[in-house]
C-alpha cells in the first residue's frame, strides 16, 4: 500500500516537473520545502519545491532531490508472509536512505522488525529480526555505517493493526525506520 | 501427617506472596467434558462454629475434579443424605445413585482466631472402604489451598497420578489502551485462573515466562530498556535481576530441569542460535551454529539435551542436540509437517508436544503430540492460532494460548484430547501460559 502511494507521488512529481519546464516558471522554495502528506501527491506537489532551469542539468538534480525526499519519507517497509527479504520494489527507496545516512554520519536510526501473529511468538521474534537485518545489510552495502543503525525485533508483540484479517496481517509484516 | 506438615509449610510460604490482587480474574469454563467420566459425590462440608467462610471448599473440589475431566460430580440436589463424617455414611445411599466414590468433610472455625480445621474422608463406594482422610489446618484466607490439596488426594487415589491442583500458572496480558499504548503485565494465578497477582507491569512487551524447577523464580524477556533482555525474578519477594545484555536478540529463556542452567536464544553472532548460560558461573556455551533461525529451546528431563526449532531445511522443524555435541550431531525429530514449532517432551520423554501447521495450504497452527518411537501424531486442538503449549507437571494437561472472538485466551486440553477448558480473560489479550512445577 505504501509502496503504491510512493509510486503515485513520483509520477505526480514528474508530471508537475514537466509542466514546470514548459511554463518556465521558477519558485523560491528550497529543497526543504513542504510536501503534501503521504498519498496526496497532487495537492502536495502543487506548492512543491520544483526548481526548474531549462537547458541546464539542475532541473534533473532537483528532481533527484525530490525523489530523495519522497524516499526518505517512506519509513515503513512491508514484507510478504514468511519472507524475510524486503521487496525488490523498495530497493531504490532504501538506496536513498543509505545515501542519506552516508551523507550524515551523526545520524542514527533504529530498524524495528515486526511479524504478523501467525506462527509462534519466538519464531516471529526471530523473523522480525531477519527482516530488519535484510534492510540493515542493504543500507550498509550502500554506504551507511553499521554504528548508525540499531536493529530490534518486536516479533508479533506490537501489531500496527489488530485483528485476524489478511489486510491487518499485511500491515503487520513490516520494518519501521525510526530516526533517533 | 506428612501431608499435613507439607501443607503447613506450603501455606506459610504462600503467605509471603506479593499482595497485589487483580480484579480482572480469569474464570474457568469447561468446553468439553470426558466421554466416560467417573461418578463421584462431593457432599457439602458441614460448618461448625460461628462465621461465614469466603470460599465453598466442596464446590472448589467439585470444580477441580470436573474441569480436569475424568470425573462427573453428582449434583447436590440429587443427594439422599448429607453425611459429614464416616459414621454418617451409608454406602447404600450412594450405590443407588451409581456413585463410585464419596468425599465428605467438616470445617471447624476456632473461636477468636483466623484458623480453620478441615477434616475430610474419602470412600470407595463399591468396595465400602475409606481410602483417605485427615485434618488440615490453615488460615481462613487459605481455603482454596486446602480445597486444592483435597482434590490432589482424591485425584491420586483414583487415577494413581499425582494431582496438579495446587500448581500455578504465569502468563502475559496485553491491554490495548490506545494505538500508541499497550500495557503489558506478567501475572501469576492458581492453575484455574483464580487469585491472579501482577508480577510485573510495563508499557514495553513482556514475553516468554519460564519457571525455575523449584517454583521460586521466573525468567522472562522484557523490552523495558527498548531491547529484548532476559530477567530473573523471585516470585515471593519481587526481587529481579537482568541476566543478559548481549547485542541483538536475547530471548526464549528456559530453565534446565536440574536448575543449574538457562537455555536461551541469542543473535549476537549473526543469526538466532541456542546458547546455555550456567547460572552459577555465568559461563555461556553456544549450542547451535547455523545461519538460519534456531529458536524455542526446551530441555530433555536429564538436562543433557535440548530440543529446538530450526528453519535450516527451509521451514521450521524440530531438532534435538546433546549439550557438548558438535553442531553436525543434530537429530531431526519432525518430518511430516509443513511447519513444526515450539516443541517440548511430556514427562514420559517419548511424546513430543508441539505447534503444528500440517501443510502449506492449511493456514492453521494447532497443538499436537508426536510419539517419536511410533511416529504417530495426534492433533489435540481444532482452533487455528494455537501457540505456547505448556505441560502440567503431572503430564495430564496442556495449556496454550489461542484466539477466541479475536481475543487472546488460555485454553487447556487433556493429553488424550478428551477434556478441554478455557480461562477467558475479562480484560486484555492473555497469552504465553507457563505451568508451574509441583510447588509443595
Amino acid at each position: 500500500m505504501a509502496k503504491q502511494s510512493i509510486q503515485t507521488i513520483k509520477m505526480g512529481l514528474m508530471a508537475i516537473s514537466l509542466f514546470a519546464l514548459v511554463a518556465c516558471s521558477s519558485t523560491s522554495d528550497t529543497e526543504e520545502g513542504g510536501m503534501g502528506g503521504e498519498g496526496s501527491a497532487g495537492s502536495g506537489s502543487s506548492n512543491s519545491s520544483a526548481r526548474t532551469n531549462p537547458g541546464s542539468t539542475s532541473g534533473q538534480l532537483s528532481q533527484e532531490e525530490i525523489r530523495a525526499q519522497n524516499a526518505l519519507r517512506q519509513t515503513v517497509f512491508y514484507f510478504d508472509f514468511d519472507v524475510a527479504e524486503f521487496k525488490p520494489a523498495d530497493r531504490e527507496t532504501l538506496s536513498f536512505h543509505a545515501r542519506n545516512l552516508a551523507a550524515n554520519s551523526s545520524m542514527r536510526i533504529r530498524l524495528e522488525g515486526h511479524a504478523d501473529e501467525r506462527g509462534t511468538r519466538e519464531y516471529n521474534l526471530a523473523l522480525g529480526e531477519r527482516r530488519a537485518n535484510s534492510i540493515l545489510n542493504y543500507l550498509i552495502v550502500n554506504g551507511a555505517s553499521r554504528s548508525q543503525v540499531e536493529v530490534v525485533s518486536y516479533g508479533e508483540e506490537r501489531p500496527a493493526q489488530a485483528g485476524q484479517s489478511d489486510s491487518a496481517y499485511s500491515r503487520n509484516r513490516r520494518v519501521e525506520v525510526v530516526t533517533r | 501427617m506428612n501431608l499435613r506438615k507439607s501443607l503447613h509449610s506450603f501455606l506459610a510460604g504462600s503467605l509471603c506472596l506479593l499482595s497485589f490482587t487483580v480484579n480482572a480474574e480469569l474464570s474457568i469454563q469447561i468446553t468439553q467434558g470426558s466421554d466416560n467420566p467417573i461418578p463421584i459425590a462431593v457432599v457439602p462440608f458441614s460448618l461448625r462454629g460461628n462465621g461465614v467462610l469466603s470460599e465453598d471448599i466442596s464446590q472448589i473440589v467439585m470444580n477441580d475434579l470436573e474441569q480436569v475431566g475424568d470425573f462427573s460430580p453428582l449434583s447436590r440436589s440429587n443427594m439422599l443424605s448429607l453425611p459429614s463424617e464416616e459414621q454418617e455414611v451409608f454406602y447404600r445411599d450412594w450405590r443407588i445413585l451409581a456413585q463410585d466414590y464419596l468425599l465428605v468433610g467438616k470445617i471447624d472455625i476456632t473461636p477468636g482466631s483466623q484458623l480453620v480445621q478441615v477434616q475430610y474422608e474419602f470412600f470407595d463406594i463399591n468396595r465400602e472402604v475409606k481410602l483417605a482422610g485427615e485434618v488440615l489446618t490453615g488460615s481462613v484466607t487459605q481455603l482454596r489451598d486446602i480445597a486444592h490439596e483435597i482434590s490432589n488426594v482424591v485425584f491420586e487415589q483414583v487415577t494413581g497420578t499425582r494431582g496438579a491442583f495446587t500448581t500455578e500458572i504465569v502468563y502475559v496480558v496485553a491491554d490495548y489502551i490506545s494505538p500508541e499504548r499497550t500495557n503489558f503485565r506478567l501475572e501469576k494465578a492458581d492453575y484455574d485462573g483464580q487469585r491472579a497477582q501482577i508480577l510485573l507491569e510495563s508499557v514495553e512487551p513482556i514475553m516468554s515466562p519460564s519457571w525455575s524447577p523449584t517454583g521460586r523464580d521466573v525468567a522472562y524477556v522484557s523490552f523495558e530498556t527498548d531491547l529484548p533482555r532476559i530477567y530473573i525474578q523471585n516470585i515471593a519477594t519481587g526481587d529481579r535481576q537482568q541476566i543478559t545484555n548481549y547485542p541483538n536478540l536475547n530471548s526464549s529463556p528456559e530453565w534446565s530441569p536440574d536448575g543449574t542452567k538457562l537455555a536461551m536464544v541469542l543473535s549476537k553472532d549473526g543469526s538466532p542460535d541456542i546458547y546455555v548460560q550456567d547460572l552459577a558461573t555465568n559461563q555461556l556455551i553456544r549450542v547451535t551454529d547455523h545461519p538460519l533461525i534456531d529458536t524455542e529451546p526446551s530441555w530433555t528431563a536429564d538436562s543433557r539435551s535440548i530440543v529446538f526449532m530450526s528453519e535450516r531445511t527451509g521451514q521450521p522443524q524440530i531438532y534435538q542436540i546433546a549439550l557438548g555435541a558438535s553442531s553436525f550431531e543434530v537429530e531431526r525429530l519432525t518430518y511430516d509437517c509443513f511447519q513444526c514449532l515450539n516443541a517440548k517432551f511430556l514427562p514420559d520423554g517419548v511424546n513430543l508436544v508441539h505447534v503444528r501447521r500440517e501443510t502449506r495450504q492449511d493456514p492453521n497452527y494447532q497443538i499436537a503430540v508426536l510419539n517419536i518411537e511410533t511416529l504417530r501424531v495426534i492433533t489435540l486442538t481444532n482452533t487455528s492460532l494455537d501457540e505456547s503449549p505448556s505441560i502440567a507437571p503431572n503430564g495430564s494437561m496442556i495449556m496454550y494460548g489461542t484466539k477466541f472472538n479475536g481475543r487472546g485466551v488460555l485454553d487447556a486440553v487433556s493429553i488424550d484430547g478428551a477434556v478441554r477448558f478455557r480461562l477467558p480473560s475479562s480484560q486484555g489479550d492473555v497469552r504465553e501460559p507457563a505451568w508451574s512445577p509441583f510447588l509443595n
